[in-house]
């Protein structure tokens, strides 16, 4: 059975529907599966729960699908870089749960490994801990004298990712700060979809370096000229020659 | 004279030390990398998923795979080394990172601190904030002393918390100020900037404190 699909619409096809919940990796614009939530948009599924580190920029990559307004609810850590999300949020058309980061991250990865919930030092005493169980752990050399908050595992219908290179297998490589949310994500859906930009027969990658095993993959499309964009250039001036 | 955001800067980095894992938020506390002294060794942690982070890159070098928390492009080093979202927060929350240098809207005597949410306002997220203040070993608080003429340095916070008894150090644009998370202690100051005086840095200053001086 080949995990290798022809195009976004062909991998996305018969796993949409609507009112679903889709983790799409990524942080900020890098590392992000942009061509399959394109693919998303022109499908046209909507009410969707979208997990994301971040909600894209406006008209770009999440972005897109907030101007089809095929987003309900969004799970997110910072929202920062989008107008037209602030304007649904105020509205009232939209809804937000924010997560820090790590609680986010951490959610995703305890749901991807068959943990329901977890306890943390982050976000007591805040808005973040207000209605759920705090614990501490006075026996625990370790862990006693602080207080912890409990914080549930996250599973999704889809999760979308976007890695350098993958092989027929599912197995994947990300490449430099690409990486971020990409590897739990994987782990945490019923299916999970992995763009690559360069795809591989099975046995071409090094196994020492892959860092998503094939298991988590069930579908792959080849993505040799996904958008990379750059949100904020910064850069130095060259140094000046020597004489 | 009141301390200028460099001088701020190069007061928060003199909290380095050899060895330090160290990760800097958005603003001033960025500014600390550039006070780094010569043969010191500092990794910078950039909470997307990389330590050891480098300078911007030179122009025509920007890499959109490379970037760091606040989205700029930047540069790897021979010690850089990258990880998951899920590794790097179990690094921030694990006690792995020596010092957090971060901005603020309010701190409290009682090391609260507010740097997320105005009520009423769109509200942009807490983004890693509230996870690096629970779990790194040090926080060193960068911030203007007041804002609108109102001081930041408060009895309580009045905005909605980042972390609660979490802020260790103060460095303001008038003064030094040490915290102790306790709260057995009283709220210190231990520095004034050049030609401010007691006088006048308690006159802008809310929170109950000691002078050290």
């Amino acid at each position: 059975m080949s995990k290798v699909y022809t195009d976004a619409k062909a991998a996305l096809a018969g796993v949409l529907k609507d009112g679903m919940t889709i983790m799409a990796g990524g942080f900020g614009l890098c590392g992000v599966a942009e061509t399959l939530v394109e693919a998303i948009r022109e499908a046209g599924v909507k009410d969707l729960t979208v997990i994301s580190n971040n909600a894209g920029v406006d008209g770009i990559h999440l972005g897109k699908l907030l101007e089809t307004r095929q987003i309900k609810k969004m799970i997110s850590s910072y929202v920062g870089e989008n107008k037209l999300f602030a304007q649904q949020y105020l509205s009232g058309e939209l809804e937000l749960e924010f997560n820090p980061q790590g609680t986010l991250a951490e959610r995703i990865r305890a749901g991807g490994a068959g943990i329901p919930a977890f306890f943390t030092a982050t976000g007591v005493g805040t808005l973040v801990s207000e209605g759920k169980e705090i614990r501490e752990f006075p026996n625990d050399p370790h862990f006693k004298g602080r207080k912890y908050v409990m914080e549930t595992g996250l599973w999704a219908d889809v999760a979308l990712v976007h890695a350098w290179k993958g092989d027929t297998e599912g197995n994947l490589v990300y490449r430099k700060t690409a990486r971020n949310f990409n590897p739990m994500m994987a782990t945490a859906a019923t299916v999970t979809i992995a763009e690559v930009e360069h795809l591989f027969p099975a046995g071409e990658i090094d196994p020492d370096n892959i860092h998503t095993p094939g298991i988590y993959v069930k579908r792959i499309v080849h993505v040799p000229n996904a958008p990379k964009r750059i949100e904020n250039r910064t850069t130095r001036p060259h140094p000046a020659p020597q004489h | 004279m009141a301390w200028s955001r460099e001088e701020m800067a190069a007061r928060a980095a003199k909290e380095l030390k050899d060895g330090f894992y160290v990760n800097l938020g958005i603003g001033i506390p960025t500014l600390v990398s550039n006070f780094i002294p010569a043969g010191m060794s500092v990794q910078l942690q950039s909470e997307n998923g990389m330590m050891g982070m480098g300078p911007f890159p030179y122009e025509g070098e920007e890499d959109p795979d490379l970037i760091n928390a606040g989205k700029q492009t930047v540069t790897e080093l021979p010690t850089t080394s990258y990880f998951s979202s899920a590794d790097s927060f179990a690094m921030i929350r694990g006690g792995h990172i020596d010092l957090s240098i971060l901005g603020a809207m309010q701190v409290a005597q009682n090391g609260d601190l507010a740097n997320w949410m105005i009520p009423g306002k769109m509200v942009k997220g807490m983004g890693g904030a509230m996870d690096l203040v629970a779990g790194v070993k040090k926080v060193v608080v960068v911030m203007e002393h007041e804002a609108k003429g109102e001081s930041k340095l408060l009895k309580a916070c009045t905005l909605p918390l980042t972390g609660a008894g979490v802020v260790d150090m103060v460095v303001t644009d008038l003064g030094v100020f040490s915290i102790d998370r306790t709260g057995r202690e009283p709220m210190r100051l231990l520095e004034l900037a050049p030609g401010v005086t007691l006088e006048e840095i308690t006159s802008k200053t809310e929170a109950d404190f000691v002078s050290a001086l």
